[in-house]
């Protein structure tokens, strides 16, 4: 037992208070018949070469190319400071805070996250977070139904693809969603088509209980979000923005263009990308809707004393006391990586979150600029940030071409979307504060070279991904019998 | 001893009875066990409720409880100043506390609830 | 003495000082943002705080010293399961191979992470015998949303469309029957038997044609084994029913007791329970569900899937038309992934049978030294955790359960979980774990007894306990009367824009 601590001695000790000979008495209640066959598993590996296992693993990643890649999930710069404070173990091993007393920085994090996501998108109540920004926003969906008490939802098609797969799963219960295309030609091309969302909304059998946008929307396209709210307010709707925290900093919050609520992917505060998650999960609203939004809330109150200290509240609507009448089953958060969007946030200031907006814009610009030069176009004309689609034929095989020359060309929108044909030969491409002139200029080359069917000169260096490396392999005999070595 | 002009529920509910209105409030027996009241959630005017049927929920700081109409009828009034003064249900539950008045009251429906001495050895048993 | 830091802080709104940070990101230029159009930008900056790193570092420090925390001190915290977190585990995840991999990588350059994720799902599936697992649920929580909505999905496939009853027993999670609403079920509570168990009986008379699925807890929130499991899942599966197991207290059963060989269809794991992730101060966790063959077709998209050289891929959007889809991005909490790989590793088989050995041997030995101070409601050996209650402590003395963990805290312990499973009066659900040794189970113990015998000797000093902690009891009415949800000292003005 690599982190027990009992001596044999110390084993012996308990059972001779407890009476009995072996542990295997106080297991006598499972039936005989029921127990277990032998765990198959691997003998314990010491961590020194558990150490050099998980090292063979990590390195058979790459992560060293020219990377473009965002769609939701965007490589920024975390400031040295944010992993160190996350490392303390008064942070990460303590538990949701059920004790204020001997919770108090917890629940103060808490509270200021609260207030610092509230400042980002001008709304008044903020969740101390959700698992991340698909179940933020299949949260929100949920939300605008059980305030209006109708049932259909309608998500645009813009909204990320992995978002709109969750609110549908998460209202697999027998609530409806709708989705709004997006326009097809023209200069809105690509952004939520007002004239069907007009149209959905107009069937009084069938009223909304909420709209669903995004903003930058999932191709990196600014969307008219005052006009969409207004549509969905005129209708009965509440509408929900689904947001990127750090284009906050310089594109109009959910709060002054009418939102109702806000969601969004947290990742860029400070977390990295870690292929999928621990994410953060950002919800928040207006007051009005205080009583119908899930998750932990923090307040600000007094002790007995009259000291100012925090505590969890309005903890009546949570699953553990409200039971089946709960807002959300939501118990686990995501705690941890909302004290990491705050380090990040309070590290980084409010002049250098614009910073990294405006730079990941710039360096987008100049991306923008120099495909242009060898004749790759924009996919979708109007305007964007730091994100946007380019038309390249056969887009996956130049994207896994691309690949092979060190550079990972974004994504191929194909693999996304396969069944949408006008994204069939599109890559999807991002730039953020740490993209360089260089690794641009690689990228533009490099798509050069592969469109114009030119042979490859000097491809990278470890370039080539290797296939099939078992030598560390914990290979599994099958699901049933499990792993062997 | 609960007030003698009142009838009860077992889910500890009172009703004051005035002419064709009925007031509707919780105990204060009941208001003391849920302990600090924070919310109250109660119907617009206009609905109609069954007897026994939910009519809205109560949230203290740690626990929640649904409110039974103890008797059928339409929603006169709801009590507005619970919204900001929840404290008025565990401060007086009799008077400022009340929740909603309800419109024609059947009285078979109240004769069938319990007096303030059948409600009194209710709560005496616990 | 305190058990944690002593010394509160200002917020960090009132720790600003405009003009303070910086250095850390280049200046952009100007001009950058002129081909937004001035109806998507924002007006006014949002006021968030300024400050200098040193600043940033003390503000953390000095919060950070306000919790306690398992890396401080003993946190039996009942049906939490706060064992050690190993730091092998805070720093493989942190490699930058793992850490720096983005979710929407090609197979090609992510075959570490996948097979990683393709052998924990195989050691998961051993431990549980369950069929398959997937990583994707971000929470256990979120797990049984998966399951009961591949439940759903089952039966629908069926067309046993009238299926739409869930049954739970009373000594539940919370998230069982708000799971079972979200999915939308009926949720039919079961009262427990006498003996703390299932009230199997009670059970088998509620199954019929209307009933989906049973969410049963084994061990239960009691801690106590359902006996009579085998009976049960018998009378599901005979009213076409299927038994979703929530695995919350599997630290207690590894290598004992298989669900799916038991005939579960459907358990979670939670990962930040049993394999050791570390709680976050209320997450991350990860939520992995095993099924059995019933439930393999609505697994939940993508799966690991491994190739025939050897390599893996994930499986493409829309390649199984069965599944549920998805309720989050991308895989799942694969940096929560890794480490409980590396815990499970780290044990091996054998190993985890002593975690489980060693954790149920520690709740019975905790146990019976506090049984003559407290009333230990069920009288049988109990698995990783046990419930004792305050009952007659309070009617002799007052001092309520709620006290005597505020005492505890006066002692160095974080308190056990009060007031749960809701079906015992005064209940404390302790829950020692594995890693915590004679030495310190003994001292907590002791602390229990005494304070035992101090609510007769003083009760007013348990009243107003904590006295040790930064601050006392909270107004927690006020809180939730006046709720002060977000600082408004700051505005946008203090803090203009720079252009």
């Amino acid at each position: 037992m690599p982190y027990g601590p009992h001596t044999a001695d110390d084993r012996e000790r308990m059972l001779a208070a407890l009476g009995i000979a072996s542990v295997d008495e106080l297991f006598a209640d499972i039936p005989i018949a029921l127990r277990a066959s032998r765990l198959d598993l691997p003998e314990p590996e010491p961590e020194l070469e558990l150490a050099s296992r998980l090292e063979g693993l990590a390195a058979r990643n790459r992560t060293d190319l020219a990377s473009f890649l965002g769609a939701g999930v965007y490589r920024h710069w975390i400031p040295a400071a944010v992993d160190q404070l996350l490392l303390r173990g008064e942070w990460y091993t303590a538990y949701t805070p059920y004790q204020p007393e001997i919770s108090q920085g917890t629940l103060q994090s808490i509270y200021e996250y609260q207030s610092l996501i509230g400042e980002l998108v001008d709304l008044d109540v903020v969740s101390a977070s959700h698992y991340d920004g698909a179940a933020a926003t299949a949260e929100a969906a949920l939300m605008t139904c059980r305030a209006t008490r109708r049932e259909r939802v309608l998500v645009s098609r813009a909204v990320h693809p992995h978002y709109r797969a969750s609110v549908e799963a998460y209202f697999g219960g027998g609530l409806q969603v709708d989705e709004i295309p997006v326009v097809a030609d023209g200069p809105e091309a690509g952004t939520t088509d007002l004239a069907a969302l007009e149209q959905l909304l107009s069937d009084s059998d069938r009223p909304v209980a909420g709209v669903v946008a995004g903003q930058p929307n999932f191709f990196g396209l600014l969307e008219p979000m005052a006009e969409i709210g207004r549509l969905a307010h005129a209708a009965g709707a509440l509408f929900v923005a689904v947001v990127e925290p750090v284009s906050l900093a310089v594109l109009a919050p959910p709060g002054a263009y009418g939102a109702d609520i806000a969601a969004g992917e947290g990742q860029p505060l400070g977390i990295a990308p870690q292929y999928g998650g621990p994410y953060l999960g950002l919800l928040a609203s207006t007051d009005a809707l205080v009583r119908q939004i899930p998750g932990r809330l923090v307040g600000m109150t007094t002790d007995i004393d009259g000291k100012r200290a925090f505590v969890m509240t309005m903890r009546a609507r949570e699953q553990d006391i409200r039971r089946d009448k709960a807002a959300s089953n939501i118990c686990t958060n995501q705690a941890l990586l909302a004290l990491a969007a705050s380090i990040y946030l309070a590290t980084i200031g409010p002049h250098g979150l614009r910073d990294v907006a405006a730079l990941g814009a710039a360096r987008a610009a100049e991306l923008e600029a120099a495909l242009a030069a060898i004749g790759v176009e924009r996919l979708h004309p109007g305007p964007y940030l730091n994100e946007f689609a380019i038309s390249v034929p056969s887009a996956r095989d130049v994207h896994r071409r691309l690949l092979d020359r060190g550079v990972l060309a974004g994504l191929a929108l194909a693999d996304a979307e396969p069944d949408d044909p006008s994204l069939a030969d599109a890559l999807l491409v991002c730039t953020t504060e740490v993209t360089t002139s260089d690794e641009i200029a690689r990228f533009v080359a490099a798509l050069d070279e592969v469109m114009s069917g030119r042979p490859p000169v000097g491809v990278e260096a470890g370039a080539g991904a290797e296939r099939g490396d078992s030598r560390h392999a914990i290979a599994r005999k099958s699901a049933r019998t499990g792993v062997s070595r | 001893m609960v007030p003698k002009d009142l009838r009860y529920t077992k889910d500890h509910e009172w009703v004051r009875i005035d002419g064709d209105a009925a007031t509707i409030g919780i105990t204060e027996y009941a208001a003391s066990q849920l302990g600090d009241i924070v919310f109250v959630e109660l119907p617009e005017s206009g609905r109609a409720f069954e007897q026994f049927a939910t009519f809205g929920v109560v949230e203290s700081v740690k626990a929640v409880s649904d409110l039974f109409a103890p008797i059928s009828g339409e929603v006169i009034e709801a009590n507005g100043a619970l919204a900001a003064k929840p404290e008025l249900v565990n401060g007086d539950p009799y008077g400022e506390g009340w929740m909603i008045r309800l419109r024609a009251p059947n009285q078979e429906e109240i004769d069938g609830l319990l007096d303030a001495a059948a409600y009194d050895a209710l709560i005496a048993e616990g | 003495m305190s058990v944690v830091g002593e010394k509160l802080q200002p917020t960090i709104f009132e720790r600003s000082r405009p003009g303070r940070g910086g250095g850390k990101i280049p200046h952009a230029p100007k001009g950058a943002l002129e081909r937004i159009p001035t109806a998507a930008r924002r007006a006014t900056p949002p006021a968030l705080p300024e400050l200098n790193e040193p600043e940033v570092v003390r503000h953390y420090v000095n919060l950070s010293q306000l919790n306690y925390a398992i890396d401080t001190g003993f946190y039996p915290l009942g049906s939490c399961t706060m064992k050690f977190n190993p730091k092998l585990n805070e720093w493989a995840a942190r490699l930058p191979g793992f850490a720096s991999l983005h979710p929407f990588s090609p197979d090609e350059i992510a075959q570490g992470t996948l097979q990683l994720l393709w052998e924990l799902e195989g050691i998961l599936a051993e431990i549980s015998g369950m069929r398959a697992v997937t990583l994707q649920p971000a929470a256990g929580a979120q797990g049984e949303l998966t399951g009961m909505l591949m439940i759903r999905a089952y039966h629908r496939a069926r067309g046993d469309t009238q299926r739409d009853e869930v049954l739970v027993p009373d000594s539940s999670h919370g998230t069982n029957p708000a799971t079972a609403t979200m999915a939308g079920f009926r949720t039919i509570t079961i009262p427990s038997a006498k003996d703390g168990g299932v009230d199997v009986d009670a059970f088998s008379a509620a199954l019929g044609p209307k009933t989906a699925a049973v969410m049963i807890t084994t061990p239960s929130t009691l801690g106590l084994f359902e006996r009579r499991i085998g009976e049960l899942l018998d009378a599901v599966h005979e009213a076409g029913a299927l038994a979703y197991m929530d695995g919350a207290n599997l630290n207690a059963i590894l290598g004992r007791f298989k669900p799916g060989e038991a005939g579960f269809d459907v358990m979670h794991f939670n990962v930040h329970k049993t394999f050791s992730t570390p709680h976050g101060g209320g997450g991350p966790g990860a939520g992995p569900v095993g099924v059995g063959e019933r439930l393999l077709p609505y697994l939940p998209s993508p799966r690991v899937l491994p190739n025939d050289d050897g390599s893996f891929r994930l499986e493409r959007p829309g390649e199984r038309p069965t599944s549920i889809g998805r309720l989050r991005s991308f895989v799942g909490n694969t940096g929560v992934l890794v480490r409980a790989y590396a815990y499970l590793l780290a044990h091996g088989g054998s190993g985890l049978r002593q975690v489980s050995d060693d954790a149920v041997l520690a709740a019975n030995y905790l146990k019976a030294r506090v049984a003559d101070a407290y009333e230990i409601p069920f009288d049988r050996p109990c698995k990783h955790e046990f419930v004792a209650s305050a009952a007659a402590i309070k009617k002799r003395t007052g001092v309520r359960t709620l006290d005597i963990a505020k005492r505890l805290i006066d002692h160095g312990f974080h308190p056990p979980t009060i007031y749960f499973p809701l079906i015992v009066e005064e209940g404390m659900l302790i829950e020692p774990t594995e890693t915590e040794s004679i030495e310190t189970l003994d001292a907590f113990a002791d602390a229990l007894n005494a304070i035992a015998a101090e609510a007769a000797s003083d009760p007013d000093i348990i009243r107003g306990a904590p006295h040790t902690a930064p601050v006392r009891r909270l107004d927690e009415a006020m809180a939730a009367r006046q709720p002060n949800l977000r600082w408004r000292g700051m505005t946008g003005a203090e803090t203009p824009c720079p252009d």
